[in-house]
């Protein structure tokens, strides 16, 4: 019987919205305050899905205990306390939550191709960058292997 | 297509086990939540229905009937009471949050399905505000 399994995780991080092809008025115009040089942080909500079989033995589709250890290792530890647009995952991609929560979908979605991981898929990454704007994704978009 | 979320909170106690396996691997799988004594949780239940709205009422269903059926199927059996010994449905089936979502489906669907309006989409249960599990029927 497929069920699904829901976990929210918090992580604090700085970013910067600017585009080196934009010229600095346009990035004033586009951006805003988020433009700030100095940049600016949030308090990240990260919601994640995974949906699988309801195991008989355990009647879970996925133990937290794994999921928290996956998440963690890929995600949380990644951009915690950190400046996005640091992360080399950031060098060309302006740091977004958009783009934040496509690139959590990536990070998650090919962690879970490996063996150990079998059995239940990634159905959905929510960021929310604050109380009132939050992003999801369903796919690891057009490209599909990350860096 | 509109769908209409009912929530609804109740608190209950529960623990798990695989009678199957030794104690031993019990502790190893579940962790804290193996302990027998049981521990508890103040439940979120959502309750998602999807229909088109009646052209004479404006409603996928009406509100009041929806907390009803919440009221009579879930609450009176599963508030302030223990999964593990007093609910029927976990006689035999360890009470997780993925097993608790099943359940609730189970009680409800018929009703909802029988009274010819909306159909039920999906039930989502929090066990705290950062972990929850959600069943959408079979697929």
């Amino acid at each position: 019987m497929k069920a699904y399994f829901g976990r929210r995780y918090s992580l604090s991080a700085s970013h910067r919205l600017h585009s080196d092809a934009l010229t600095p008025e346009q990035n004033r115009n586009a951006y805003g305050k988020c433009n700030n040089p100095h940049g600016h942080g949030h308090n990240y909500t990260v919601e994640v899905l995974v949906g699988g079989p309801v195991a008989q033995d355990t009647g879970m589709v996925v133990n937290l205990v794994d999921l928290d250890a996956l998440v963690r290792a890929q995600v949380i530890d990644r951009f915690d306390h950190t400046n996005l647009n640091l992360d080399p995952l950031f060098t060309s991609a302006v740091p977004t939550t958009e783009n934040l929560c496509r690139v959590v979908f990536r990070l998650l979605k090919e962690s879970l191709h490996k063996p150990s991981q079998a059995g239940w898929n990634l159905e959905y990454v929510r960021v929310e960058e604050t109380e009132n704007n939050f992003f999801q994704c369903f796919d690891a978009g057009p490209q599909v292997s990350i860096a | 297509m509109v769908f209409l979320t009912r929530r609804a909170t109740f608190s209950a106690s529960h623990y798990y086990w695989n009678e199957a396996w030794p104690a031993e691997k019990n502790q190893q799988v579940f962790g804290r939540c193996a302990n027998r004594n049981g521990h508890g949780h103040n439940y979120t239940l959502e309750v998602t229905v999807a229909g088109e709205p009646d052209p004479a009422t404006g409603f996928v269903v009406d509100l009041k009937w929806l907390k009803d059926v919440i009221e009579d199927k879930i609450m009176t059996a599963w508030d302030h009471r223990h999964f593990n010994l007093e609910v029927p449905e976990f006689a035999n089936t360890i009470p997780t949050s993925e097993n608790i979502a099943i359940a609730a489906w189970k009680r409800m669907e018929p009703v909802i399905a029988g009274a010819g309006g909306a159909r039920l989409d999906r039930v989502r249960v929090y066990e705290t505000a950062e972990i929850f599990a959600e069943y959408r029927g079979e697929q």
